[in-house]
């Protein structure tokens, strides 16, 4: 579906609900359009489950935007190999403490869990990027296993440091900056998720994983405390 | 070249030219000179090109020393400069000399005003323009500061104009926000889109350049989130309090907030020039309309051409 937003805007909705199916479908578009947008294509926003397609009005008025985004969307059926970038993948470590995740311990008893069942439910799985935002290299990670699932706090907090690991329901993420923010904080990584020569680290797409690390490994790799 | 000392920045100045494209889906705002219309007119008095980055001033209370002859504009909320201890009209060029000292006094009306300088404001370049996002705290773009000195890429005098008085804008009147509605404008009860366009609203504290928050009758049930999805500028979000929020420049990229419509492009440039207490009120209006009018300004600045007197211009060839 290809809604009209605004002037310079219109929306693509590839499905209703969160899938990660249709997170490949996405970065092909994007794909295709990064190739197929010259000259008038602006600026491409992904998300869960659409993408934002911002153009200049000035090459292309919105009928023709809709036509060839639809002529995109269309081929997406003919998709038969993944797009080119399978998603990259991450190793990022954490050190999950009460100290580095204030909301650790909280968490656990929340759950009726001891904090290293909560360290081993987070790190076991893979996660996708779902979608960046928020903050620049901010990616929304999913999905978090139900047992470990949490809302976002009532009151957020005026400040979260960089390199905070979160959850807020049945996503994860990492703060690439010290920042205001309303998640359930559970560890630090020393890993840089942003920085103005290599952009975010993370794309949408991608595949993350978190393994534990001790508080002297947390250091050693250039942690804060 | 230097051309100004900073003598006093006023509460936030920062560079701005027409935003970021291309970043967002790296989380990067936008950014970009909220009034686009002043700051087009701040450039077009230079003839420097549409875009070029100028200093935005919220608020006025700032203070410049030139450091060399040099012409400048300045438009947008401040109504008045001083130069040394002479009071100058705004909305077209002001000569300096070497040592002169510009002070914008606070404003009473409106938020933000531009200085242009010849052929741009040299700041460094981050992902494709010079654009400060304040919460970004990104490295290399960081807000004026007493003691900066900006560069220019060159000094000289350039040829008296000033802004025709029908396109100088005042902004002490109540502001009218003409919508296109958003495809989600059907999920909000009719008793909602209602209440929407008949009532005016007041412009809240909590009112930046990443969105202002409007306080009135509050809409009775907004449909609940939608999931997270890229929003465009002028997006009217709906919060579960019932008051609306446009999205400004400055807007996260992505957000899960059901939307209303969108305030038009350019009536953002208008709607970010209202303070606190100032009234708002909505109107419907269409996509083509209000794609024909952005076309319109954005051509007007790039085809017309100065009279010698410097007081009109003309469409070009």
């Amino acid at each position: 579906m290809i809604d009209c937003v605004s002037e310079n805007s219109v929306l693509v909705t590839l499905g209703n609900r969160i899938d990660p199916a249709l997170t490949s479908k996405i970065v092909a578009l994007c794909e295709w359009l990064d190739l197929n947008g010259e000259g008038w294509l602006v600026d491409l926003v992904p998300s869960y489950t659409t993408l934002l397609v911002v153009y200049d009005p000035l090459q292309r008025d919105f009928r023709d935007v809709t036509r060839i985004v639809r002529q995109g969307v269309g081929g997406l059926a003919q998709l038969t190999r993944q797009p080119s970038s399978e998603g990259h993948s991450h190793e990022i470590p954490v050190y999950y403490s009460p100290e580095s995740g204030p909301d650790l311990l909280a968490l656990a008893k929340l759950k009726g869990l001891s904090v290293d069942e909560v360290i081993r439910l987070h790190s076991q799985r893979s996660y996708q990027v779902y979608a960046l935002g928020f903050l620049p290299g901010f990616g929304f990670l999913g999905t978090v296993d139900p047992q470990i699932q949490a809302p976002r706090k009532v009151v957020p907090r005026a400040s979260v440091p960089a390199g905070s690991v979160a959850i807020a329901n049945g996503q994860t993420a990492i703060y690439p900056r010290t920042s205001p923010g309303g998640w359930q904080l559970i560890g630090r990584s020393p890993t840089v998720m942003f920085d103005r020569h290599s952009l975010s680290r993370l794309s949408i797409g991608d595949q993350v994983r978190f393994f534990p690390v001790s508080r002297k490994e947390y250091l050693s790799m250039g942690g804060e405390l | 070249m230097s051309l100004f000392r900073i003598e006093n920045p006023g509460p936030l100045t920062t560079v701005q030219d027409n935003g970021r494209q291309g970043y967002q889906r790296h989380g990067l705002a936008q950014g970009g000179a909220a009034d686009r219309h002043a700051f087009m007119w701040a450039n077009k008095l230079l003839e420097n090109a549409p875009g070029s980055a100028c200093l935005e001033l919220a608020f006025g209370g700032f203070e410049a020393v030139a450091l060399a002859p040099v012409t400048v504009a300045v438009t947008g909320a401040a109504w008045e400069v001083q130069l040394n201890e002479d009071f100058m009209p705004t909305w077209r060029t002001l000569e300096l000399a070497r040592g002169d000292r510009l002070r914008i006094p606070p404003v009473r009306h409106g938020r933000f005003s531009y200085l242009a300088i010849p052929g741009g404001v040299l700041s460094e370049t981050v992902f494709g323009s010079q654009s400060v996002v304040m919460r970004e705290g990104v490295d290399g773009l960081n807000p004026i500061a007493a003691g900066d000195v900006i560069g220019g890429k060159s000094a000289g005098i350039l040829p008296q104009r000033v802004v025709p008085l029908r396109f100088q804008r005042r902004y002490e009147s109540p502001v009218l926000c003409r919508v296109i509605a958003g495809y989600q404008y059907h999920q909000f009860s009719g008793d909602d889109r209602h209440r929407l366009f008949g009532q005016r609203y007041t412009v809240s504290s909590q009112s930046d350049r990443m969105g202002f928050k409007l306080s009135g009758a509050p809409l009775q049930s907004p449909p609940s989130g939608v999931i997270s999805e890229g929003v465009a500028l002028g997006s009217i979000q709906v919060p579960g309090d019932g008051n609306p929020i446009v999205l400004l420049n400055d807007r996260q990229t992505i957000g899960g907030y059901p939307k209303i419509g969108v305030v038009s492009t350019l009536d953002c440039s208008r709607l970010v020039q209202a303070l606190p207490g100032q009234q708002v009120a909505f109107a419907l209006t269409d996509l083509e309309a209000m794609q024909s009018e952005w076309l319109m300004f954005e051509r007007f600045f790039q085809v017309s051409r100065w009279n010698p007197s410097g007081t009109d211009l003309s469409w070009g060839g």
